[in-house]
């Protein structure tokens, strides 16, 4: 038996009105993999807030590798091992089975979950489990069950307990514009409000802990550089510079933050030590240079530039002198806004092919073959996110003229989209896991 | 605590908030006001034969000082796609506002970068930056002090109009001169 505490959910908020974000599949695979999830049984009194067997079903079907089987069409409906028979689920050409019951633990508020998952075809029990946690946790307990389904089926670490923070611009009917860094859950459920201004706020981006967010905020009527424990919600500002503050990322260590300051002319790529707030001065140039992330071992930076003529993406070692940058892109009129993949290889981009084509895509390059895959077709795409697991990038779009989140599988085959109330969304950032 | 702690802060955001409404929509009335007067302004630029024959009946203005006066109502300046140089027609009334400045040392202006929404938002953030550099660097060439003159981008975070059209692209590159 396991404790199931998920420290981030005991966050309070004064919560007012959010973005509320529901996913929609837009594009799935050919041959999606059959899985039976049986609503799981119900021993207590009353109705329970949450159908995990649908939450679990949700996360499966969006990232598009899985179908489920209707339960109308199921022929029985085991709660547990001893009432599976693997024929039943066989005869409907079911992969995998997953069941599950619910009971009040005993003695206390808290309930349990215990949930067992089948190989039909070698008639198999994978795994299984009991968690305990609170009604409120049940949408994580449900997205907790994913993971480890997703995990024995595809051997690839499932990313559904993870979290998202985006930007909301909100138009007010009189013109009046109210910008909000929220945060949510990875499917844009149980969104909760960070920050509220009436001025701009861009570029969130979380530490490697998940425990804090750096974005920056024109609050004080100028981009400077914020960090605020997503917990607590106490910050601290970071940088007071002259001119341009933006584009905080934290190192892979999250002992450092890289940034871009104009203060010396030109928009540069910085690097501030969070310990001794020692600032250093990465590169060197008139022109624009901004966008930086890090490479996987933390040792570079990548970072776009228009030194040029037009963006372009270019790598610094850290300590190198200046003119030892690599330009990493060639064939594009734009390349923008680049982060590595997990793998260290593929560089996860903006593209624009060419001056006479005007819309923004994302892409992939490896840098080792040069190959590129663009993996989305509409016109304004930007700020790609990568899931902590590499399996999906979400990005920024536009749809019915509003921003809207959208995110596509790296092999481009699946895409979903989180569609938004109210609002334009956009600057998505995918948390780390958390645990 | 935790919430409270939040209130406080969203508290004195909202006290924030209501002190830049304010700023904001006097100054964005005014830009409106001008999107049709500068126009105008930018015809009788040399077209400057109605109103002077007028006014020069006041003999209190002069057809200098009303080119002037016509020059300074006009801060709004738009740019081409992917060009950070002011367009050479905003020259004349550019070279009125440094020298406005000049004569008025007391005088604080904020200049306010922004790019339409295509590219990415942190690439237009230093776009808008370099677009309003470019006006401020016409105006201390033309004798108004650098401490006189704030710059701030805000990239595509404040489109002045909505929209994916080329329209509202045109209406988005702009810099707009706000006196403080």
């Amino acid at each position: 038996m396991r404790n199931f505490l998920l420290t981030l959910l005991l966050t309070v908020y004064s919560v007012s009105v959010m973005a509320e974000l529901s996913i929609q599949i837009t594009q799935g695979v050919d041959n999606p993999i059959p899985i039976a999830v049986v609503p799981f049984s119900w021993q207590g009194d009353g109705v329970l807030s949450e159908d995990i067997a649908q939450i679990v079903v949700n996360d499966l079907e969006q990232v598009g590798e899985f179908r489920a089987l209707s339960p109308g069409n199921m022929l029985s409906m085991p709660s547990e091992e001893n009432e599976v028979f693997y024929r039943d689920w066989r005869v409907l050409a079911q992969d995998y089975l997953l069941v599950g019951k619910i009971d009040r633990a005993p003695g206390s508020q808290l309930v349990q979950v215990q949930y067992e998952f089948f190989d039909i075809n070698r008639e198999l029990k994978l795994a299984g489990e009991i968690l305990t946690g609170s009604v409120s946790q049940l949408r994580d307990i449900g997205h907790e069950i994913s993971n480890v389904v997703y995990e024995a089926v595809t051997g690839t670490r499932g990313a559904f307990t993870t979290q998202i923070l985006y930007i909301v611009a909100d138009y007010s009917p009189t013109g009046e514009v109210l910008y909000r860094l929220e945060k949510a859950d990875y499917d844009g459920q149980r969104a909760q409000v960070l920050l509220e201004s009436v001025e701009p706020i861009m570029s969130p981006s979380w530490s490697p802990d998940g425990e804090d967010v750096a974005y920056v905020s024109f609050e004080t009527d100028l981009p400077r550089i914020y960090i605020q424990n997503i917990v607590s919600g106490q910050r601290r500002q970071i940088t007071n510079y002259p001119n341009i503050n933006s584009s905080p990322v934290f190192s892979p260590d999250g002992t450092k933050l890289a940034m871009v300051l104009s203060k010396d002319g030109s928009p540069d790529i910085y690097v501030q030590d969070l310990v001794s707030n020692e600032l250093i001065r990465v590169t060197e140039h008139p022109a624009i240079d901004t966008e930086p992330s890090w490479s996987t071992d933390g040792r570079s930076i990548v970072f776009m530039s228009d030194r040029t003529g037009q963006p372009q993406i270019y790598q610094l070692e850290l300590g190198a002198p200046s003119y030892q940058v690599e330009r990493l892109t060639y064939d594009c009129f734009q390349c923008l806004k680049a982060k590595f993949l997990p793998d260290g290889v593929n560089l996860v981009h903006v593209r624009r092919e060419t001056r006479q084509d005007p819309n923004y895509q994302i892409a992939i390059m490896n840098i080792d073959t040069l190959r590129v895959i663009t993996l989305t077709d509409t016109a304004l795409d930007e700020s790609p996110s990568i899931a902590p697991n590499g399996s999906m990038i979400m990005y920024a779009t536009k749809f019915g003229g509003r921003g809207v989140l959208d995110a596509v599988s790296i092999d481009g085959r699946v895409k979903f989209r989180l569609p938004s109330s109210r609002g334009d969304v956009r600057e998505p950032a995918w948390s780390p896991f958390f645990n | 605590m935790v919430t409270q702690g939040n209130k406080l802060i969203k508290l004195s955001f909202v006290v924030i908030s209501m002190l830049a409404l304010a700023a904001c929509s006097s100054s964005s009335e005014t830009d409106d006001a001008d999107g049709s007067a500068m126009t105008s302004t930018g015809g009788s630029g040399s077209g400057n034969s109605a109103q002077p024959s007028g006014a020069g009946n006041n003999q209190a203005l002069t057809q200098e000082e009303i080119r002037a006066q016509n020059a300074l109502r006009q801060n709004v300046f738009y740019f081409d796609f992917d060009v950070a140089e002011f367009k050479p027609e905003d020259r004349q009334t550019l070279t009125y506002h440094a020298r406005d400045l000049a004569g008025n040392s007391g005088k604080r202006v904020r200049l306010e970068g922004h790019a339409d929404e295509r590219g990415t938002r942190e690439y237009n953030l230093a776009l808008g930056e370099r677009r309003a550099n470019s006006i401020l660097n016409y105006l201390i060439v033309n004798g108004a002090s650098r401490s006189q003159i704030e710059v701030v981008s805000y990239g595509e975070e404040r489109p002045d109009a909505t929209g994916q059209t080329e329209q509202a692209f045109s209406r988005n590159r702009r810099v707009e001169v706000v006196v403080r």
